[in-house]
């Protein structure tokens, strides 16, 4: 996760948000992402963030941010209280991602959700070529001290997001230090070669959000599948 | 006052005295009580701007009072809470109107039980209704309406006046731009009420409190108070800054093998209990120890805490908490931030890192400074302060 790869995330959230709209930041760290959604989209911005530093420099720079976490304090939200719930890179540290993504949808109408691919061929090579659990760019630390405890590949998470009837309005990948692309997110050749991936989720049924200008539309769904 | 009768400005002076209010303007009690002819010493530092929209309300704790920025005439100390009040300090005179007045129930010109009862010509003592934090914050309306201000750009206040701040939010939203709540709790829990109730008997168990009605003999339970402010003033503290600050330290070389005060802690505890008698009123003690212990917004508003601040949504607020502080732990201000954010509130939220426990809010921690400051900083900048 270096900070090349999260400015793309941003960039690419930063492209996928309407301007004026209310905006959860999950995970928000010191506030980086609200912060320049408020300069740039003149979001109404709120935050969760669990460390006290990372608060306390939110509040020092005016944003609204509540100290807390994604498994314990997103229940609080009213329903429907937010246009876009964001959860960047943080998905595969929570306790149970499987609720904490149904309750971004309860709270937004969209999630903007990224997390590294356990797919990715550098992941698959790593642990089988050494047999020891994979350090790389996108997943730096040692197991023994990763906050990831709910890693799982593009094929993982498009199987859960079946699972939970939500929709998929936007995906891209990021590899290395290069700008969001395009991906087919039910492509197997994206799940081995996406090293970082970032959905715009909503339920099945609510009215789809157009793919913003600036890039090409998706590919339709692709012809290859995963398992 | 006969003095402030006989002059009857159309309104309160900046800069501070004591306000009567007419008697056509009594103060209605949550206890369904009326108090006329209402008094309210208050401070105010700075002036009001064209737009009357920079004026802030300082809420004081318990045992503080009206003096947050200027000299204590009693004790001459400086300012209660000159970290965050004077000039290049977040709130500052050249550009805020702040005001602080003494909460009714106090002794430091506000109605309460010295005040003299027009019925009887005597000190209330304990004829003097029971009040609550809302009356309080009536009362506050009034002085600040009376000041000329509309509405306030921030209420801010630290444990009894985090709870004000609240209440100011939950009664008058529309009168508040942001509230600050630190070191707070929006109900009063069982340990809070035990740790009062046993300051309210060792008053209560002084001979010379006489009932309440000690002025009339000329006494004060002296003593009695004293033990309530040392006992109080524990749970101010934490174990780790009692520790660090005194630790077993003698006062004199060797035992008394007596009860003198043989430790540090002990010495410094009776003085503490010695210099809060001069400065405060034992009755005034139970009432506003009564008021903190009636204390629960969630029982007026259904038990749910949340619906209290329904009509807040547009208030911005800011609740900090201290880890070593037990006395108004981090859950307390948690369960509050759960409610303002179920109430679909503006809330910012933060644990700051202390081992000065309850007391932490008025002492030198950077992290809380650094998050205040940003936070009343970017209020200022969407009230079009600066």
């Amino acid at each position: 996760m270096t900070n090349t790869i999260i400015r793309e995330d941003f960039r690419e959230i930063l492209r996928l948000v309407r301007p004026g709209s209310r905006v959860l930041d999950v995970g928000c760290g010191e506030g980086a992402l609200l912060d320049l959604l408020a300069h740039e989209k003149q979001v109404d911005g709120r935050g969760l963030e669990l460390s006290a530093s990372g608060v306390a420099a939110c509040m020092a720079r005016g944003l609204s941010v509540v100290q807390g976490d994604a498994d314990q304090d997103l229940d609080h939200f009213p329903d429907r209280s937010f246009d876009y719930a964001v959860l960047s890179q943080t998905l595969q540290a929570t306790r149970n991602p499987r609720h904490v993504l149904d309750e971004l949808l309860r709270i937004a109408d969209r999630a903007i959700v990224s997390f590294p691919n356990f797919g990715h061929w550098r992941v698959r090579w790593s642990l089988l070529s050494r047999g020891r659990m994979p350090e790389t760019k996108a997943l730096p630390l040692p197991w023994w001290s990763t906050p990831n405890i709910h890693l799982c590949t593009l094929a993982d998470f498009m199987a859960l997001t079946a699972d939970l009837n939500l929709r998929v309005d936007a995906s891209a990948a990021f590899a290395g230090q290069g700008p969001a692309r395009p991906m087919n997110p039910v492509s197997a050749l994206e799940n081995w070669r996406t090293e970082t991936c970032l959905f715009m989720l909503s339920r099945n049924g609510a009215t789809p959000q157009e793919e913003p200008s600036g890039r090409e539309p998706l590919p339709a769904s692709g012809d290859l599948f995963d398992g | 006052m006969a003095a402030l009768d006989l002059v009857t400005p159309a309104a309160p002076p900046t800069g501070g005295g004591t306000w009567r209010f007419p008697a056509n303007e009594p103060l209605r009690l949550d206890s369904g009580a009326m108090l006329e002819g209402l008094e309210i010493g208050y401070q105010t530092y700075g002036q009001l701007n064209a737009d009357r929209s920079n004026a802030v309300l300082i809420c004081h704790a318990l045992t503080g009072d009206q003096y947050v920025a200027s000299p204590h005439p009693v004790t001459g100390k400086p300012g209660w809470w000159t970290r965050l009040i004077g000039p290049g300090r977040p709130l500052d005179p050249a550009r805020h109107f702040i005001i602080c007045s003494n909460v009714i129930g106090g002794c430091m010109g506000s109605t309460g039980p010295t005040s003299i009862n027009p019925a009887t010509g005597k000190p209330y003592g304990l004829s003097f209704p029971v009040i609550t934090i809302g009356d309080m914050v009536r009362a506050q309306a009034m002085l600040v309406k009376a000041l000329g201000v509309e509405s306030l750009f921030a209420v801010i206040g630290g444990s009894m006046g985090g709870m004000q701040a609240q209440q100011w939010a939950v009664d008058y939203p529309e009168r508040v731009f942001s509230v600050v709540v630190l070191a707070s709790a929006s109900r009063h829990s069982a340990q809070n009420i035990a740790f009062h109730e046993v300051g309210r008997q060792a008053i209560m168990a002084d001979p010379d409190w006489r009932g309440g009605a000690y002025a009339d003999h000329a006494t004060r339970p002296e003593k009695g108070l004293a033990v309530a402010r040392m006992a109080a003033h524990i749970t101010y503290l934490s174990e780790p800054a009692l520790q660090r600050k005194f630790g077993r330290e003698l006062k004199r070389d060797g035992l008394s093998w007596g009860f003198d005060a043989d430790f540090q802690v002990e010495s410094y505890l009776r003085h503490q209990g010695a210099s809060f008698v001069d400065r405060f009123d034992a009755n005034s003690y139970l009432y506003i120890t009564r008021a903190t212990d009636y204390f629960d917004i969630a029982a007026s508003h259904g038990g749910v805490l949340a619906k209290a601040f329904t009509r807040a949504r547009d208030v911005r607020f800011c609740v900090l908490s201290f880890t070593s502080d037990w006395l108004y732990p981090t859950a307390e201000s948690r369960h509050l931030v759960r409610a303002l954010t179920a109430a679909g509130a503006r809330a910012a939220f933060a644990e700051i890192e202390s081992d000065k426990g309850h007391d932490a809010f008025l002492l030198d921690e950077p992290v809380m400074d650094a998050a205040l400051e940003g936070f009343l900083a970017s209020a200022e900048r969407d009230r079009g302060l600066v």
